[in-house]
């Protein structure tokens, strides 16, 4: 038995679009052995997922493999038939996909899926699977393996759910796992665990994995190896701690430098009066309160991050200033001005001042209009613009951006990338000349290089323009490279505020050290020791139920 | 080039930008050979359901030889029963039977598509009761409910349209309202909500262009059930009154020639038939093109 698990040699693999196909991987080749670790990096859209799924010989519907070798454990993959692919699918080579809540059926048990899998393809008996989960379950460090793997998707957190998928992958002992940026739809808090847990446990049985991320950190822990791919061709390759210490191409290096960017020294209000101020608020929908007396305000030319966990209460926070949800008790002040609950009663000139960017560009924008109309209906709306002037505006707004007019002003957002998309949001938000700005998670759907220039854009406007943000996100780099003021919310109470260097230096909150910490860093070694420092001082778990 | 990334699809502007009856040009030529036999006994049904004055050697109800002629020179189909012209029934019967059921449709999607998207966009209390009401009406067996009404209302061509409409506009709203309901929970409607922007806007300028495509595939399949509902209305003598040519209750008039081995009492049926599967092979090329199957999204 060789050491050589995987050996991929000039992969080409087309992708078609509008009965036109083009190239996703241009001639890559990959090895990998038992037992190791490999890392794939890159932008969305680089190939990367394509080419961990090509490891076991698939391909999404509307691609094809138009040439190269896969040699599986000597076995040559691409001359085989689909029943023999069957047989090693699942068996000798396992795929752990991003979204676990996705990738189980919500109408089955946990244990019941994981033993298909082994039942399925022979290898145990149902008793022995069942057994064997309960074992794989506790390796993984569920809380109560012996009776977790009877509930359903939907009654237990997305970390925990990762984690039974990775122990799912893992039920017929393959040598090979693909884990398809498994930790990127997690909290920063759960993404340790999840982390730790996949890097033991991958040494444990000795398995060879694949490692997919768009994080350099993360993959940083993770993989012994690591390829940077770009447009589907290799960029660079080496073990990881020569490539985080001496990458060699530039584009590897901007990697890196992304998390650079850092506003020059806190703004200082440009106002003595806040622009929006919500005042002890609390609500929530039905029974419940989500948000449990809320208090804080944002200056014009400042920018507030609110910053906690998915379940805090930060897009709810959002949802009472816009009006979408009246608060049971408190109030939201504009301008000293106490704005009515709900929006459907306050007039034109209290809408046009709360504006709004939303996370998904794919579903902030109507698919069936152009960026033309996009951006003009609120230079119409609220401004009354028309015909020339309006057309001109749309120009000016369009480059404010970054956009090419002539090139973009007849488009459909669907010709356009996320990061263009998230442009054209930014830019209708723009339209309305407002004074504060919501923008709630406008580049956790982002790769980095495109999330920073989204990010030097909003900064670049609000110095021009002095507008007020309120930066919702659960990123912590993000929090560090734009905010003056920090908000951190936990369970819909705030934890801790204040400007960015006093929250951000000792002493912090309990919570607010946790966050802190939870922040992948370059460094190779930091999870061990992060790992290590956590038990030595029994910190609190991750809070996060979903 | 600007501060912004390029995108891939950028090298597309250099193409000449196509008008949208171009490109729905090439789609039709590419599409499978059914689609096209639909599109072609549309094209038919249609230029012969408004040109029948002109195409036919008589008149409609004109009675010009014997009872159950023959197939012949003069009478190319034979006559019916009372002595008129096949092949003139039969074109006639297109326009009428076609023409009705056409605007029944039309009325049914007004009326069903409206309250589909009032309830979706306003929800709450509108919601309930307009699907209560339309869960009752469409609990009544839909063919004996209109006898019923008919019988109650009368069979002139206005009442049997606004009855046919009013029972299918149940199917509509229920149709309208699920894909509405999609769109409402995105951002841009809500961001278009949060503007400020009334009902009339949300429903046309935001939510419709988003739902046309299984709305248009709607239109097709319940035109082909309002057809046949209007041609079995005929037959059992409560829909098109004669002598309006009308092909359910021309079937029903010539039936007894089945019993000399004659095929002409089939011919209507045979019409009905044909449009019917043409208007649902169209109806699927068009589900399975918006339906997004091809990109394996």
């Amino acid at each position: 038995m060789t050491d050589r698990l995987l050996e991929i040699r000039n992969l080409e693999i087309d992708g078609e679009s509008d009965e036109v196909w083009h190239e996703i991987i241009k001639g890559l080749d990959l090895d990998l052995d038992r037992g190791e670790v490999l890392g794939l990096i890159g932008e969305s859209g680089a190939g990367k997922s394509t080419l961990g799924l090509a490891a076991m010989n698939f391909v999404r519907p509307g691609c094809r493999i138009r040439g190269g070798t896969i040699c599986f454990d000597g076995q040559e993959l691409t001359e085989q038939s689909e029943t023999t692919l069957r047989k090693l699918r699942g068996v000798r080579i396992a795929y752990v996909a991003q979204s676990a809540a996705a990738s189980f059926n919500p109408a089955h048990q946990l244990i019941d899926q994981f033993s298909e899998i082994p039942v399925v393809h022979k290898v145990k008996n149902r008793q022995d699977a069942e057994a064997d989960a309960k074992d794989l379950y506790r390796r993984v460090l569920l809380p109560d393996p012996n009776g977790i793997g009877y509930r359903y998707p939907h009654q237990v957190s997305g970390g925990q759910l990762q984690r039974a998928m990775t122990a799912m992958a893992l039920s017929c002992r393959p040598d090979l796992i693909i884990f398809d940026e498994p930790t990127t739809a997690l909290d920063v808090t759960t993404q340790i665990e999840v982390l730790a847990t996949i890097r033991d446990i991958v040494r444990e049985f000795n398995t060879a994995a694949i490692y997919i991320s768009h994080d350099l950190a993360v993959v940083a822990q993770m993989a012994d190896r690591i390829m940077v791919l770009r447009y589907g061709e290799l960029v660079e390759e080496s073990t990881t701690r020569q490539m985080m210490s001496e990458p060699k191409m530039d584009y590897t290096k901007s990697l890196w430098a992304v998390r650079s960017f850092k506003k020059e020294a806190e703004t200082a209000a440009t106002e003595i009066n806040p622009v929006v101020k919500v005042d002890n608020v609390t609500a929530g929908y039905g029974k419940e309160d989500i948000l449990k007396n809320v208090t804080f305000e944002i200056h014009r030319g400042q920018t507030v991050a609110i910053v906690g966990e998915s379940g805090s209460g930060k897009s709810t926070a959002a949802r009472v200033i816009t009006g979408l949800l009246p608060p049971r008790l408190g109030e939201v002040q504009f301008n000293g001005e106490t704005l009515p609950k709900s929006f459907k009663s306050r007039n034109k000139d209290q809408l046009r001042h709360v504006q709004m960017i939303y996370q998904m560009a794919d579903t902030a924008l109507n698919p069936r209009q152009r960026i033309r109309n996009i951006i003009g209906r609120p230079l119409s709306f609220y401004l009354n613009l028309r015909g020339k002037q309006k057309e001109e505006r749309i120009r000016e707004l369009l480059s404010l951006i970054e956009l090419e007019p002539d090139l973009y002003i007849d488009r459909y957002p669907d010709e356009l990338s996320g990061g263009q998309k998230q442009r054209v949001s930014i830019a209708r938000a723009l339209a309305a000349e407002p004074e504060f700005i919501i923008c709630d998670e406008v580049t956790s759907a982002l790769d980095q290089l495109v999330a920073e220039g989204i990010l030097r854009l909003l900064d670049r406007l609000q110095r021009e323009f002095n507008l007020a943000y309120m930066f919702i996100t659960h990123d912590l780099a993000t929090v560090k490279a734009i905010a003056d003021n920090v908000v951190v919310m936990l369970q819909g109470e705030i934890v801790e505020q204040g400007p960015k260097t006093d929250v951000f230096s000792p002493p912090h909150h309990e919570y607010t050290e946790l966050l802190l910490s939870s922040v992948p860093e370059m460094d190779p070694d930091w999870l061990n020791e992060l790992i290590a420092h956590r038990e030595k001082h029994g910190v609190m778990r991750s809070t996060s139920t979903s | 080039m600007t501060g912004a990334e390029t995108t891939s699809r950028d090298p597309k502007i250099n193409r000449p930008r196509r008008t949208r009856l171009q490109g729905a040009l090439r789609e039709v030529l590419k599409a499978p050979m059914t689609a096209k036999f639909g599109i072609l006994v549309i094209l038919v049904y249609g230029f012969v359901a408004i040109f029948a004055p002109v195409l036919t050697p008589y008149g409609e109800t004109e009675i010009v030889g014997p009872e159950f002629d023959v197939w012949g020179e003069q009478f190319i189909l034979g006559t019916d029963g009372l002595g008129r012209d096949m092949l003139t029934r039969l074109l006639f019967g297109a326009r009428n039977t076609v023409g009705v059921a056409f605007i029944t449709t039309c009325l049914a999607f007004l009326i069903g598509g409206l309250t589909g998207l009032l309830a979706a966009i306003y929800g709450g209390w509108l919601d309930q009761i307009s699907s209560r009401i339309v869960d009752v009406l469409m609990a009544i067996p839909q063919l004996i409910f209109a006898l019923m009404l008919l019988a109650i209302f009368g069979t002139s061509i206005p009442t049997l349209v606004i009855v046919i409409a009013t029972l299918d506009a149940t199917r509509i709203f229920r149709v309208t309202r699920a894909v509405s309901l999609n769109v409402v929970v995105l951002d841009y409607f809500e961001a278009a909500r949060l503007r400020g922007e009334r009902i009339f806007w949300l429903c046309v300028r935001e939510i419709l262009p988003n739902i046309t495509a299984p709305l248009m595939a709607e239109f097709g399949l319940r035109f082909c059930f309002v057809f046949l509902m209007i041609a079995a209305l005929s037959f059992l003598g409560l829909g098109i009154q004669p002598p309006t040519a009308d092909w359910g209750s021309m079937v029903r008039e010539n039936a007894v020639l089945i019993t000399f081995g004659d095929i002409t009492p089939v011919l209507p049926a045979i019409a009905i038939a044909i449009l019917t599967l043409g208007v649902n092979f169209l109806v699927d090329w068009f589900l399975h093109k918006s339906s997004g199957l091809k990109d394996g999204h």
